[in-house]
């Protein structure tokens, strides 16, 4: 891969860790594969204590007030100049394309600012500033790409994370139909307007599971909550991965 | 808390149940996509033009007081008439005088959304004056007397079984089929015979050039083009918003246009109208008038960001690519504009307290931004005035406020003192790991949530809990 995209001087010694609040929640052991992952490539991840959730939730809804005081805290827990690393394309387009419009006219806003450049996606990171090399000792498998629509239209991570998977010599990446069409999720949408979003992510299941893969491979845990538990409530015979989790077990996890 | 309307969301569930619906729309939409895709082979292209579109709508909006008033001089020292309405109501009006003013008893219409904004065919029976749509499309619903699904298609929801019975119903003497081209005869059949007798003609238009005085229209099917030169004369409706600079700037609007839409190069017509027949010309419309209309759009203009909405150039991209509008189609939208666009402007123009359900008709996907030939930020836009809905800034909104929720307010400073304060979130989440799988999946949102999906379940540990076990250092 280039390195030409790199922004930083080189591979930072240290970086931070966001996991984001739904990780925490429902999937640290994919946010602990991010971690180690970043471990692998050759920096040392810390991962503040007081962080919590970008604020999304609010300020898409239009809850401004709500959503910049928990980024303000956000803002706070990140106080060093490191590069901040997300295993989420859309918790991290939060941080970096939204917290200027939510500071607009603010003097924070220089601050917020240098913040939102320090933000990175976890596979764009790890493909264009660490400089991954993965050597696959997994079985052979047929998998599947998800990708977020945050992730590729706010972070512009499209090939990055497919580039990762089609790194590993014993996977075979088979591309789903509408494989860049939003899964129905979301975030509020998928309880606002229920049947509107249970037919995206039927439909989104349907294709998955047409391309005969036992796995369907995401950056996004929020994307991936909505379509496991549509594949799992369907009985649908695929199994929803974290990218990170999926390639932590393809290099072996016992590894150093 | 105010009664929240729920007619988007009927509509749209109802669409959802009309499989044979669902899946016109997903053909031709992938039909669609796939063509604007081919159009536009390199990126970089791509990128150039819509910046260039962008740059050319921005400009002519930043001097928009100054070129409408540069439009109507020069449209008028072309022999060209014009007049400014309001309101919908003024815009009616004022083409039911023109039309009394001539005599003219029936109109063949080119297809024009504005007129739908102002419901405009309806006006004219309940005034006994015949309207006749002459786009293909547009004849087919007004037949059914429907609205548009679809800006640029506006039947598009109907399949050639559904149009071929419809004719059969109200066409005299047309029989049952299916065949398109004998379901085009029929149409031309009665249109032509409007064509030769209507006392007047009537057009949108897609561009005004304020340095010509020139009105620029796009059609495919000839059909927009007759309107506007065989009857003696010609009425054109345009919002305010389609006034451009220079003449030189429409190449660039066109080919963006075009290629966004249908996916053609170019339409099969491209008309530009300087004036009415001169002396010694042997045809065009003896007489010209614009009818400029604001209803709403000085609103939107005043506020730097909505003002964004104003360069659309009604390509219909954004509902093309849209996986809302994709399954449900343009009718659960209610109002005139269906789509992405539609969610900007319906709420905006009929007030959020009457359409600004619609709002919520959006994952916040980006597709729509992602293709927008003018680059108009929809999601940004979509979410601003969701902010309008409940937490209006001034005036900018009509409606604005309307929405707000004394539930949701509760919720959201819930949530905000969860997560704004690391102490509660630690103790939150904890809380949330012990009891949460424990919640019934019948829930108010769990509830939602489970049509179609399995319970989540909360991980028993937290990861800052693990991390801090295996080594990962935290400051």
């Amino acid at each position: 891969m280039p390195m030409s995209k790199n922004p930083l001087p080189g591979r930072p010694d240290t970086v931070y860790y966001f996991p984001t609040c739904l990780v925490d929640l429902f999937y640290p052991e994919a946010g602990m594969a991010g971690i180690e992952l970043l471990k692998r490539a050759g920096t040392t991840v810390v991962m503040p204590g007081q962080q919590s959730c970008c604020g999304q939730p609010a300020r898409n809804c239009g809850y401004y007030e709500e959503a910049r005081s928990v980024a303000r805290a956000q803002l706070a827990a990140f106080p060093k100049n490191w590069p901040i690393v997300v295993p989420s394309g859309s918790c991290a387009g939060m941080m970096k394309t939204h917290y200027p419009e939510l500071f607009k006219g603010m003097p924070e806003l220089p601050q917020v600012q240098a913040f939102c450049d320090r933000v990175f996606e976890l596979t764009w990171f790890l493909v264009h500033v660490m400089d991954i090399k993965l050597v696959d000792k997994g079985e052979p498998v047929r998998v599947t790409w998800h990708g977020s629509c945050h992730s590729m239209r706010e972070m512009g991570v499209v090939e990055e994370p497919k580039d990762l998977l089609r790194s590993l010599s014993n996977v075979t990446l088979v591309e789903a139909d509408y494989e860049k069409e939003c899964c129905g999720f979301g975030g509020t949408f998928s309880v606002r307007l229920p049947e509107i979003s249970a037919a995206m992510v039927t439909d989104k299941v349907n294709n998955i599971v047409a391309t005969g893969a036992t796995q369907v491979v995401s950056g996004d845990m929020g994307c991936m909550m909505n379509i496991s538990g549509a594949m799992k409530k369907a009985k649908a015979p695929v199994k929803g991965r974290h990218i990170a989790e999926f390639l932590l077990e393809r290099i072996g996890r016992g590894d150093a | 808390m105010p009664e929240l309307s729920h007619d988007f969301e009927h509509a749209a569930v109802k669409a959802l149940g009309n499989q044979q619906l669902r899946t016109n729309f997903r053909r031709v939409m992938t039909g669609l996509m796939n063509k604007r895709a081919a159009q536009f082979p390199d990126p970089d292209e791509l990128q150039a033009l819509r910046s260039r579109g962008k740059s050319i709508k921005d400009r002519a909006l930043a001097k928009l007081p100054d070129l409408l008033v540069q439009l109507e001089q020069n449209l008028i020292a072309n022999g060209i008439q014009v007049h400014w309405a309001e309101s919908v109501d003024e815009g009616n009006r004022i083409i039911l005088d023109i039309l009394r003013k001539a005599n003219a008893k029936s109109l063949i219409k080119g297809k024009s959304m504005v007129s739908e904004e102002m419901h405009f065919n309806h006006f004219l029976e309940e005034n006994n004056i015949r309207a006749l749509e002459s786009d293909l499309g547009e004849y087919i619903i007004q037949l059914a007397g429907e609205g548009p699904s679809h800006i640029v298609m506006p039947a598009i929801h109907k399949n050639k079984g559904e149009i071929g019975k419809l004719f059969q119903e109200k066409i005299d003497g047309q029989g049952y089929t299916d065949d398109p081209d004998e379901l085009t005869a029929a149409a031309r059949r009665v249109l032509r015979q409007m064509f030769a007798n209507a006392d007047a003609g009537f057009s949108g238009v897609n561009f005004a050039a304020a340095d010509t005085g020139s009105l620029v229209l796009m059609s495919n099917e000839g059909n927009g083009r007759m309107s506007t030169h065989l009857p003696s004369m010609h009425i054109a409706l345009m919002g305010i918003e389609k006034v451009i600079e220079r003449l030189e700037d429409v190449g660039p609007l066109i080919s963006l246009a075009c290629r966004s839409a249908t996916g053609q190069p170019i339409t099969t017509y491209v008309n530009v109208i300087s004036g009415p027949r001169k002396a010694g010309e042997k045809d065009g419309p003896k007489e010209v008038h614009l009818v400029i209309l604001d209803n709403g759009r000085t609103r939107i203009y005043d506020d730097p960001q909505l003002r964004e909405g104003l360069r659309c150039i009604r390509c219909a991209a954004c509902m093309n690519h849209c996986p809302v509008y994709t399954r449900i189609g343009g009718h659960a939208y209610q109002y005139t504009y269906p789509g992405p666009i539609g969610e900007i402007l319906n709420p905006q123009m009929q007030g959020i307290e009457k359409a600004g359900d619609v709002l919520h008709a959006s994952s916040l996907c980006g597709r729509c931004a992602e293709v927008c030939p003018v680059k108009i930020p929809l999601v940004d836009l979509i979410v601003r005035l969701r902010r309008e809905s409940i937490r209006p800034s001034a005036d900018a909104v009509k409606g604005g406020g309307s929405r707000k929720s004394g539930m949701e307010n509760v919720i959201w400073f819930g949530w905000k003192t969860m997560y704004a304060n690391p102490l509660f979130y630690r103790w939150g989440t904890w809380w949330l790991r012990k009891i949460g799988n424990l919640m019934p999946a019948g829930l108010p949102l769990l509830k939602q949530w489970t049509s179609v999906r399995s319970k989540p379940q909360f991980a028993s540990r937290s990861i800052y809990d693990l991390a801090r076990e295996r080594g990962i250092r935290d400051e």
